[in-house]
């Protein structure tokens, strides 16, 4: 970071006042004129933006980290995993509309959605390693399928997935939004639910990072991300560690799908959705890094929320500007390399 | 590719008509009488919903197969081209939604149209070809996704979720193009220009260049040629292509809306290319005609072996899966693969040693 400072001090000046201004805007009360400039909306509305932008990051994030970390070792681009969202999401549904337990819910949807991706793995992509092309253009197959099978079986109706009742209510944020005249401190609201992901996802990121980082599994990923070659070359199953990776990856994607069916919805056509989501978090983050998808799923996550609220008809654009962006100055994403 | 570059040698020898005449396989000539005599016997439905279509599809999938066909780059945004060429027409031109159509003649509507297409194209191949290989397909898709949001999102150009509606074909020179059978023979003489384009331009010097570039781009490079500029130039070409499929695509319909160009036929194209075969520029219409007669008539084969008809897309999509599992170059590889079996068994029946192939 010193670094960077000291290489880049205009840049590092400008950050350091962007910053400042944010942090301003979300801790000050608002004087009427910034209320005017953003648009005559309160500090209420931009504060909830951006936890619901967070928010959202953070569910791209626990869809995106599965496909970069399959990308990153088996340089399969796995165009089926917003239908593995889709399925874990619906599987949790039935699982809590049967057994009434919202916890039971993630632990059958991550288990369930792994043990496809390890048939995947097993039956389909090993038998065509290497050739890239022809594993995507076989994952855009698995897609068109399995979006039938399910709307075959759910059918194109709404499902919501309840939480438990301790999660129904808000919570109190730290965040005034405005004083009254009695002189009463009014404090931001929040749905309890959306905060309690936003907390998971950041555990859960943290628990990957320490995983790739501290542990003989996550070096063996790191290895084969950076030559899987070596890596089966110094004696290592590869295979073995391409399972559990692409059965770890669909997991969580199917985990996030009961995320997902919890403070969004369930249908048909949310497959793509999130699949476009992860694509453009991936492309902004960088192919096959973690930390990147973190940062990408929270830029998109927020250019999505921000936009929709003060460029309601523009609001794709922004999204696409930062991917256009990245793409032209910095190709392989922001923190790949 | 020997067949390619055996076609690319006879076209250096003079053209003339008996020359050509003599050089086409008599399988051509009938396929050409075939398609000439269509109207004559097939109905109004048959002329216009299927081999129109199959042509106008084809033309968007014949994009597709330039591109990664000839150079190696699989673009999903040749839909999303088709679209806004469509789109613009609409807005342009005439429609019903009046309060933003301006209203120009088509012949001005539609080549501007194409041309704004174009420039879209292009830049996305531009934006395209900052990474390379498998990083295509997921960034042409992300350019797709964003204009199918963008276009069912924005209201004040592209009318939102409705789009436009009465985009109808011109009249000119006495004949209303609107009509099925000369819109079957509108689209049957446009496919067939597209596609002497693309069998001309992959046999000229820049084509040959660019599967230079798609085997071997760092050996192309050291040769002194620009690999990105001739990639680029690829997009736009195909660009062109599929916008004037997304031309006729929206005559055909007389209407345009986000979903023409969502998501799902973003991938029906590359199903249809695949399917057909990436290897010459027949294949696209081969996988156009495919998709077509599949999405008319799976309704009923469906029903009649007992399952419900919505599951229309399981059966594309299984399609697809044993096209690419089995036969990566499409319907083109198999015949080509059964040919070769075929004449391989003719020569040691003959017992000839003559094992050119």
């Amino acid at each position: 970071m010193r670094r960077f400072i000291q290489r880049n001090p205009l840049w590092a000046l400008v950050i350091l006042v962007a910053v400042v201004i944010f942090l301003w805007m979300i801790f000050a009360i608002w004087p009427e004129w910034l209320e005017k400039l953003m648009g005559d909306s309160n500090k209420r509305t931009f504060v909830n933006a951006i936890l619901n932008g967070i928010t959202q990051g953070a569910l791209y994030f626990l869809v995106a980290s599965g496909f970069t970390l399959i990308f990153g070792l088996m340089r399969n681009v796995n165009l089926a995993h917003g239908s593995l969202y889709l399925l874990g999401g619906y599987i949790g549904f039935e699982i809590s509309d049967a057994t009434g337990s919202w916890y039971l819910s993630f632990l059958v949807a991550f288990i369930a959605i792994g043990l496809i991706g390890i048939a995947l793995q097993i039956v389909v992509f090993r038998r065509m390693e290497g050739q890239e092309l022809r594993q995507t253009m076989v994952t855009i197959g698995i897609s068109i399928v399995l979006a039938d099978i399910i709307l075959w079986i759910w059918g194109g109706d709404f499902y919501q997935i309840w939480a438990p009742d301790w999660l129904s209510g808000p919570v109190t944020t730290p965040f005034i939004s405005g004083i009254r005249s009695s002189g009463e401190v009014v404090y931001i609201k929040y749905p309890s639910v959306r905060a309690l992901i936003l907390l998971a996802a950041i555990v859960i990121g943290i628990g990957m990072w320490l995983a790739l980082n501290r542990t003989r599994i996550g070096m063996l990923v790191r290895a084969g991300v950076d030559d899987r070659d070596m890596l089966a070359a110094t004696g290592v199953r590869v295979q073995l560690v391409f399972v559990a990776v692409f059965a770890f990856g669909a997991g969580l994607a199917g985990l996030a799908g009961v995320v997902g069916g919890t403070f969004q919805s369930l249908q048909p056509g949310e497959d793509t959705r999130i699949l476009l989501a992860s694509l453009i978090v991936v492309i902004v983050g960088g192919m096959g890094s973690i930390p990147g998808a973190a940062l990408g799923a929270l830029l998109i996550g927020l250019a999505e929320q921000l936009g929709s609220v003060y460029v309601p008809t523009y609001s794709v654009v922004l999204t696409f500007l930062i991917m256009v962006l990245v793409l032209a100055f910095r190709p392989q994403g922001l923190l790949g390399r | 590719m020997a067949v390619l570059e055996q076609q690319g040698r006879g076209a250096q020898t003079p053209n003339t008509v008996a020359y050509w005449f003599d050089r086409l396989h008599p399988a051509t000539w009938l396929l050409i009488l075939f398609l000439l005599f269509v109207p004559a016997f097939a109905s109004e439905f048959i002329q216009n919903q299927i081999f129109a279509w199959a042509f106008i599809l084809g033309i968007i999938a014949l994009s597709l197969m330039f591109l990664a066909g000839y150079g190696g780059m699989v673009s999903l945004v040749q839909m999303s081209v088709a679209g806004l060429a469509g789109y613009m027409l609409a807005i342009l031109g005439t429609s019903a939604i009046t309060d933003i159509s301006l209203g120009w003649p088509w012949w001005l509507a539609a080549p501007v149209a194409i041309l704004i297409a174009i420039v879209f194209g292009t830049i996305s191949g531009a934006l395209a070809v900052r990474t390379e290989g498998i990083y295509t397909i997921m960034i042409t898709l992300a350019i797709a996704s964003a204009f199918f949001y963008f276009t069912r999102q924005n209201y004040a150009i592209f009318n939102g979720f409705t789009g436009f509606n009465g985009v109808l074909p011109p009249v000119f020179l006495g004949v209303d193009w609107g009509h099925p059978t000369a819109f079957y023979y509108l689209s049957l003489g446009i496919a067939t220009l597209c596609y002497l384009a693309v069998a001309y331009v992959a046999r000229s010097p820049f084509g040959l260049a660019l599967q230079g570039v798609r085997d071997n781009p760092r050996r192309m490079a050291a040769l002194g040629f620009n690999v990105t500029a001739h990639r680029i130039a690829a997009y736009a070409f195909a660009a062109l292509l599929a916008a004037i499929g997304g031309i006729l695509l929206v005559w055909q319909n007389t209407q345009i809306s986000p979903d023409s160009n969502g998501i799902p036929w973003v991938i029906n194209i590359l199903v249809i290319a695949v399917v057909g075969g990436l290897g010459r520029p027949i294949g696209p219409f081969i996988g156009a005609l495919i998709f077509v007669v599949l999405s008319i008539f799976a309704l009923d084969v469906l029903v009649a072996i007992g399952l419900a008809g919505e599951r229309f897309k399981l059966l594309i999509g299984l399609g697809f899966l044993l096209i690419v599992f089995f036969s990566p170059d499409g319907v083109l590889g198999l015949w080509d693969r059964w040919r070769s079996r075929w004449r391989r068994r003719e020569t040691t029946d003959l017992a000839g040693q003559g094992g050119e192939d």
